[in-house]
């Protein structure tokens, strides 16, 4: 049918031009974060005002446990620099040392996952027992899926590194760069959110 | 070139007068019946004024140039290649700025002669509950006269009615009566949703929050009796969702408040 | 003289768009994607200007008997809605910006047509179900606004749905506006500076960001709110803790901004059609991209004003009295600006520049009674009122949709290569804005003597002027037959446009009407100038 045809034909002609700007689909990427960051905002706006005037109730439990999240914090910002390794292998074309350090970025955020689940199981209060208990678990859940969804992306670049004249190679990097600067991110955030859920 | 001149001074002085006219004989506004009233009504006809001018001044040039510069029959070619003027443009960005800035200050004035910029308490003879967040309203405590005659009024909302709760003669009633040109002083707190107390003729309005008590100082100045109006979408009902306030003689008011005293509070 | 430039002829056969079906494919075409836009919003107008008519019937009476109580403000709830978020928003954003974006930029389409074209079709299906909620267990009831706890006690299926809707059409909105940023940024024709882009352009890009920036911020609160209703948590439910002014400030922080989203795309759309049809340059172009700026900046400051009577400390309300009033100055820039253009100009008085002139008028005075609202004192008495009912329909209807009309007949050759019929158009603009200042304008008075917004009942001492609102609305009504008459009597014979019938120098009329597929048979020109009228044709490359 002819309209399939010049729909056909501006595909064809805009994947040509995303082959040879790739600078333009990283700068979607870093407005695409701005704008998930803002998300963030409101949710941390909200507990700091809540913080700010609406004490808790008497007899409201909202205790947190330092060890794990610290762990946790540690967890990420080492698989950043895993995930910094990958690229500088892919780089110098070592593809299968890439895939390693991806897996391994992977593995840190898989536990990460885990400890955090351990987390919400051993805590005193449950999501809907106070107003903090509630934004605690919104905040890290909210963060948690961010993790979730980066450790998909992180596996499937991997097993894309493996293809033979697959996606990602060293000529191909904009998978892998787009895909660490999400993952930075979202350690950037669990910082942030470290500081204020835990820590103030 | 004078006589160009002498059309807009005589344009811009004719579209003040009109708005003068206007601002100072049509009354859109309904009676006064507060302390706060002609003091609003005061602001009013200031921003209206001032809206005024700037309005059929911009429509009047926007018209004369529709008129003015109209492509007549057969002419072809372009207007004046005349992008910009700065110092034109100056001017318009700064006479803006004094307007706002102005009634900015002035808004400002009439706010804390209403009494909204004084600090937020209820004088509660009864209980001593100072100590509770007040999170928001309008008062109107001036310094010297925390009042005696005081009236401390509890006002509660609820889906679709008020309730008003005399604390001193601890009893409760469904229409507010207040005597006239005392002070009377409202802490108000929703039992679910949001609902907000206006009387249209005291030009006040304060949301009723669930969880956060406000307070609404009003002094009333004109015997009668005038509309409550929830203000604040609230469910079905909310249009229907209406009291009454009656301002009355002091004697009047003193002997319905005997009438609804309850004897507990005597002793 | 007129100056003119002739367009690029599109003789190559395949390039030529064909088949009106693509209007109906997951197309990745800017130029289809835009009219998808265009032609989804307007059917969605109808559906919300059918639900206005319903209000504007039950209120010629002061009893409630047109309708039950709970309808009507499913009724107030769904038209709020459905004119915000489906027919302004992506028509002036989606469909124009669409349309226009890759032109002015000279490129061949959108940076992300793919996420374009998911952009669009989140639209139809999220508005859809908005529509269907109605016939579940009731629509949403609390308002646009939904405030909590009304919206937590309300009946829940129509609220989550209502939750669900907004959630994708604000995607719907980022994504789009995220396609905006990178395309004026990044696929600029090499050559082409900022500073000589079309204003459209720098109007998108305030816009955009306001959208990137505020949406998501919209988007986490309602996920919050959804919380509240499914999960049972207090965040906003006084009962459990809750605070529910909380809701109020990440609801206005998006939605003051919204009102921008809506209303700096039409300043982009007008600043686009006045000089045309003026015959001379827009004037003070710097001066116009700075308080573009400004109105973004300031924008995202000013949210409270909407909470003046809510729970706000003083100090709170007068912050914001005085940043809310300092928007009139960069607003106010652009308006001398227009009237500085039309000044001295060779103005053709045609049905869109009628519908321009109208929305300055109109905006002009929402403008004002906007700075009002604004001064705390003023607030306070008309808040919640049909004074503020009558403040944002000058802007949003007197403004906005005034202006898609305008764009309407004025790029409709450029999309169709066929005229629009005048005398219908100038009797469409006749009626309209008869009705509307006849609707509208007695809505002030309402609200200043006393009755609230969101009633379906009302004091007999009203009713007469609710009447002549009620008029008005009819004659609203009314006036949309011979605009869609037009329309579809000029789409299959109207008089054959040329390539470019206004004579107009921006980029989009460089090529032939309708376009071709990739916008221009060669390289894209370079518009130096594309506001160059009274200009030497030599000056312009
Ligand atoms: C497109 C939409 C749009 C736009 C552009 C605006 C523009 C403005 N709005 Fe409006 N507004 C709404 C849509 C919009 N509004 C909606 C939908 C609501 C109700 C929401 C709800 O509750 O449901 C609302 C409500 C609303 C309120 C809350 C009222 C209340 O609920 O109590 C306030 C208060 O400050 C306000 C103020 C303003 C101001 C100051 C501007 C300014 O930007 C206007 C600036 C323009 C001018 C002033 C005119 C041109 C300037 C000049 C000619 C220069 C000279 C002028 C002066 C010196 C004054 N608006
Ligand atoms: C954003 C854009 C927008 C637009 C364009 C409009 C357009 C109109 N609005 Fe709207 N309105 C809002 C946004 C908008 N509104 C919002 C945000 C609210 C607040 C909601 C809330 O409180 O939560 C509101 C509330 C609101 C109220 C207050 C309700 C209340 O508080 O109780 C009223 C009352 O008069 C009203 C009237 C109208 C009218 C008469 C039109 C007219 O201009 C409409 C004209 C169009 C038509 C009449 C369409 C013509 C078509 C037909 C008649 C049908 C033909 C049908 C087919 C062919 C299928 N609106
Ligand atoms: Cu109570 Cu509206
Ligand atoms: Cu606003």
């Amino acid at each position: 049918m002819t309209t399939l045809d010049s729909s056909k034909e501006i595909q064809k002609n805009n994947s040509e031009v995303n082959e040879t700007h790739e600078d333009f689909r990283m700068f979607g990427l870093i407005t695409f974060l701005i704008a998930d960051g803002m998300t963030f905002a409101g949710f941390f706006a909200a507990y700091l005002t809540y913080k700010a005037v609406n004490p808790l109730p008497d007899g409201a439990i909202y205790e947190l446990e330092l060890p794990i999240p610290t762990l946790n914090t540690i967890l990420l910002l080492v698989s950043s620099a895993t995930f910094h390794k990958a690229g500088k292998a892919l780089l110098k074309d070592k593809n299968s040392d890439s895939q390693k350090w991806l897996f391994f970025t992977a593995f840190l955020g898989i536990i990460f996952l885990i400890c955090q689940l351990f987390e919400y199981f051993h805590l005193p209060f449950g999501l809907t027992d106070n107003l903090f208990a509630s934004t605690f678990y919104a905040l890290t859940g909210f963060h948690g899926l961010h993790v979730t969804l980066g450790t998909l992306m992180i596996l499937i670049i991997a097993w894309q590194s493996r293809i033979n004249g697959g996606r990602l190679t060293s000529q191909n990097m904009f998978p892998l760069e787009a895909v660490e600067l999400y993952w930075h991110f979202v350690d950037g955030i669990w910082v942030v959110l470290f500081i204020i859920l835990y820590l103030l | 070139m004078l006589n160009k001149n002498f059309y807009l001074i005589l344009i811009i002085s004719l579209v003040f007068a009109i708005s003068f006219w206007i601002g100072f004989n049509v009354n859109l506004l309904p009676a006064e019946a507060s302390i706060n009233a002609p003091i609003y009504d005061e602001l009013f006809k200031i921003l209206f004024i001032i809206g005024l001018i700037i309005f059929i001044g911009m429509t009047i040039a926007v018209i004369y140039s529709l008129f003015k510069f109209r492509k007549r029959n057969g002419q072809i070619g372009d207007g004046i290649a005349l992008e910009g003027n700065l110092s034109l443009e100056i001017v318009w960005t700064i006479i803006p700025s004094i307007i706002v800035l102005l009634i900015g200050l002035y808004s400002y004035n009439i706010y804390d002669r209403m009494g909204g910029m004084k600090e937020l308490n209820h004088n509660h003879e009864m209980m001593s509950s100072n100590t509770e967040k007040i999170w928001a309203g309008i008062s109107q405590t001036s310094d010297n006269e925390i009042a005696i005659n005081n009236l401390s009024i509890e006002v509660s909302a609820m889906q679709f009615a008020f309730l008003f709760n005399y604390p001193k003669g601890n009893f409760i009633s469904g229409e507010l009566h207040v005597p006239v040109d005392q002070k009377v002083s409202m802490k108000m707190e929703s039992k679910d949703v949001i609902h907000a107390f206006w009387v249209p003729e005291f030009r006040i309005k304060q949301d009723i929050i669930p969880g956060q008590p406000t307070i609404l100082n009003f002094t009333p100045t004109k015997v009668g009796k005038y509309p409550i109006i929830c203000a604040e979408l609230c469910g079905p009902y909310h249009g229907g969702m209406r009291a009454s306030i009656i301002v009355e003689e002091e004697s009047d008011y003193n002997e319905w408040f005997n009438k609804n005293k309850k004897s507990e509070v005597d002793l | 003289m007129t100056i003119s430039i002739d367009p690029q002829k599109t003789n190559n056969e395949s390039l030529q768009p064909k088949g009106w079906l693509r209007y109906f494919s997951f197309s990745l075409d800017h130029k289809v994607i835009g009219i998808q836009y265009l032609v989804c919003g307007f059917l969605f107008y109808l559906i919300g200007g059918t639900l206005a008519s319903a209000i504007r019937i039950e209120l010629v009476s002061p009893m409630s008997d047109f309708m039950p109580r709970d309808v009507y403000n499913q009724v107030l709830t769904l038209h709020g809605t459905i004119m915000i978020f489906l027919w302004i928003v992506p028509v002036v954003n989606g469909a124009f910006g669409n349309y226009l974006i890759p032109f002015y930029v000279g490129a061949r389409d959108m940076a992300f047509p793919r996420l374009n074209a998911v952009a669009f079709w989140l639209i139809p299906p999220s508005g859809l179900m908005l529509v269907a909620s109605y016939f579940v267990e009731g629509a949403a009831q609390a308002g646009w606004t939904a405030y909590p706890p009304l919206s937590i006690t309300t009946p829940q299926s129509g609220q989550i749905i209502w939750i669900l809707s907004v959630l994708l059409l604000g995607g719907s909105s980022i994504f789009g506006g995220i396609n905006f940023i990178a395309t004026i940024i990044k696929l600029r024709r090499p050559g082409l500076k900022l500073m000589q882009l079309p204003m459209y352009c720098w109007a998108m890009l305030g816009t955009s960001l306001l959208v990137v920036l505020s949406t998501p911020v919209l988007a986490g609160t309602l996920i919050l709110l959804s919380f509240d209703i499914i999960a049972n948590t207090g965040f906003f439910n006084p009962v459990l803790g809750g605070n529910v002014v909380v809701y109020q400030h990440l609801f206005w922080f998006y939605s003051h901004p919204a009102v921008y989203i809506m209303v700096l795309p039409a300043f982009g759309l007008v600043s686009e059609i006045l000089p045309v049809h003026a015959r001379k340059p827009l004037f003070g172009y710097t001066t116009m991209v700075f308080s573009i700026m400004g109105i973004v900046v300031l924008g995202l400051v000013v949210w409270a004003h909407h909470m003046f009577t809510s729970g706000t400390p003083p100090w709170m309300r007068l912050f914001f009295t005085i940043a809310t009033a300092f928007i009139a100055v960069p607003t106010g820039i652009k308006f001398f600006n227009w009237v500085a253009t039309l000044w001295g100009g060779k103005i053709s008085i045609n049905s869109a520049m009628l519908f321009s002139c109208g929305f300055i008028i109109n905006f002009v005075f929402g403008g004002i009674t906007g700075v009002a609202l604004a001064q705390v004192p003023f607030d306070i008495h008309v808040h919640d009122t049909y004074f503020v009912v009558a403040h944002f329909h000058y802007i949003v209807y007197g403004g906005t949709v005034f202006i898609i009309f305008s764009s309407i007949y004025h790029w409709f050759p450029k999309v169709t290569g066929k005229m629009l019929n005048e005398k219908l158009g100038i009797l469409h603009f006749i009626i309209t804005f008869i009705g509307f200042n006849l609707c509208f304008a007695p809505q002030h008075w309402l609200g200043l003597n006393g009755m609230p917004r969101r009633v379906a009942e009302y004091d007999p001492q009203f009713q007469f002027v609710n009447q002549i609102s009620s008029l008005g609305a009819l004659l609203m009504a009314i006036s949309t037959i011979p605009f869609l008459i037009n329309v579809f009597l000029s789409v299959r014979n109207g008089k054959n446009a040329g390539d470019n019938p206004w004579n107009a120098l921006t980029p989009e009329w460089l090529t032939s009407s309708p376009p071709p597929v990739e916008n221009w048979e060669g390289e894209a020109p370079l518009v130096e100038e594309p506001y160059g009228y009274g200009k030497e044709i030599s000056e312009q490359k």
